[in-house]
């Protein structure tokens, strides 16, 4: 049975009448949708049918790409973040990412875990960073097997450890949502099947939105699915109903591969 | 393109009908049999059953591969999950087809009760009750499905009247009594027929819409909401 996280009265993320165009083409089009707290949301849909751009625009990470332009509203905790006001810095770090290959900074495990609350934090004692770096990297289950050798590069580990390591950093500056693009994309399956099992963990804490193409896995992992199509979140429900009996008929055809 | 998958599941349903026609000749043969007293219709019937049995398996193979192997979402898995529902009350109603044709055995060896005249109706009515909640799975036909559901009653009042009929004659005539209780039994299995129809209609309900009607349970799950 699915247990959902907070109640959709007070969701942690609202979208509303999201446009966005890079240069003249249009991206995203009229989103509307209501994200739970402590819950897994997944967007599904065709390459380019706009998913990752709603992903990004949740952290204004689309503000990178030259020519784009946004409207409407993404309200996180009551706040607009599409407010030109709106500290980024503050912003990606309480709305964290997760890419499709794993990026650790070229530095120590140890420094990679750091790197963000330095930054955030300024300088504290040696004993509270050794804290957080060994809570972060328990909570990804990577503790038992790195700590002997938590000043090795992270360059240096495998592909899950590198992915579960960026999961970590987020952890250690104290994201509270956490947007994962195809995060285990270049994982094999069993490195697939471990990571998808911390994604259910961490839904205790964080909110979690993630885009795939596999959409065994956002069935498998998700709480409520929307799927998009040509810019347009053409439907958005709970996911047991989404894979079950959508209500659209692109849905349908998608997800049953009859698509085109 | 078409999906190979997706020829699969034509292949599936084509299989299925074959069964559901299968089961359709079993239950005139069994219920001819007795009506005409023609001991050889009967006997098809019982011998047949072995055919419907091997269907079953056969389906349900395919079904479990093809949940196994092609992950199949949405209307594909209503559909593959439909058919695994449907094959069960086709076996049962094949097995009732067998009680009727071991019944009608015994009885044309014996002087007929009283003459034909309701059973024959409800049989009818049973049958065109099974081919038309196979004609609405195969058409996807939600209301010939919800029409098969609202025969069940008719066919239950049948078999009261049947039933209060032949106990009245048992209770003048104290000799017709084993007669007349396979008589009853072959009322009751032609019911049962008609209970599998309805859940086959119910089945195809769910495959076409998504919704779950059988034992009103929408309107419970609405109620406890």
């Amino acid at each position: 049975m699915i247990t959902y996280g907070g109640n959709l009265d007070k969701p942690k993320i609202q979208v509303s009448n999201v446009n966005l165009w890079y240069s003249d083409f249009q991206a995203l089009k009229n989103v509307h949708c209501s994200l739970r707290e402590r819950s897994i949301t997944a967007i599904i849909g065709p390459s380019g049918c706009g998913k990752s751009t709603l992903l990004r625009a949740l952290n204004r990470m689309n503000d990178l790409i030259e020519g784009v332009r946004t409207t409407g509203e993404v309200i996180i905790d009551g706040n607009n973040i599409l407010d030109p006001g709106t500290d980024l810095v503050t912003l990606r770090k309480k709305v964290g990412m997760v890419f499709q290959r794993p990026n650790p900074f070229p530095l120590s495990i140890y420094e990679n875990i750091v790197f963000g609350p330095k930054i955030h934090g300024g300088v504290r004692g040696k004993g509270h960073f050794e804290s957080i770096v060994e809570e972060a990297l328990h909570s990804v289950s990577l503790w038992d097997e790195l700590k002997d050798k938590l000043h090795t590069s992270a360059l240096d580990l495998s592909l899950e450890q590198k992915q579960r390591l960026c999961i970590a950093r987020l952890i250690a500056v104290k994201s509270d949502i956490v947007l994962m693009d195809e995060p285990c994309s270049a994982l094999d399956p069993q490195a697939t099947q471990r990571i998808e099992e911390l994604i259910r963990e961490l839904k205790k804490n964080y909110t979690i939105v993630i885009v795939t193409h596999n959409m065994q896995q956002a069935a498998r992992i998700s709480d409520e699915t929307g799927f998009m199509l040509l810019g347009e979140l053409i439907e958005f429900d709970k996911t047991e109903d989404i894979f079950t009996k959508p209500k659209e008929k692109s849905t349908e055809d998608y997800i049953t591969g009859r698509f085109g | 393109m078409e999906r190979h998958f997706h020829q699969e599941l034509k292949e599936l349903k084509e299989d299925l009908l074959k069964m559901g026609s299968l089961v359709e000749t079993a239950i005139h043969d069994a219920v001819s049999g007795l009506v005409s007293r023609d001991s050889k219709l009967a006997e098809r019937t019982i011998k047949e059953d072995e055919k419907i049995n091997t269907r079953e398996i056969s389906i349900e193979k395919k079904c479990l591969q093809l949940l196994a192997l092609q992950q199949p979402m949405a209307a594909d898995l209503r559909f593959i999950v439909s058919t695994l529902q449907i094959i069960k009350d086709l076996e049962r109603m094949g097995d009732q087809a067998v009680n009727i044709a071991e019944r009608a055995l015994i009885l044309n060896q014996e002087p007929p009760v009283k003459p034909f005249i309701d059973l024959p109706k409800m049989a009818t009515l049973v049958e065109s009750m099974l081919k038309d909640s196979l004609d609405a799975f195969v058409n996807r036909d939600v209301k010939k499905a919800r029409n098969v559901c609202e025969g069940d009653d008719q066919v239950d009042n049948y078999n009261e009247k049947i039933f209060h009929e032949l106990l009245s004659i048992m209770i003048k005539d104290q000799t017709t009594v084993s007669r007349a209780v396979y008589l009853i039994l072959i009322g009751r299995s032609l019911e049962r027929i008609a209970d599998h129809a309805t859940n086959i209609a119910e089945d195809v309900i769910y495959m076409v819409e998504g919704r779950v009607i059988k034992h009103h349970a929408e309107e419970k799950e609405q109620s406890a909401l």
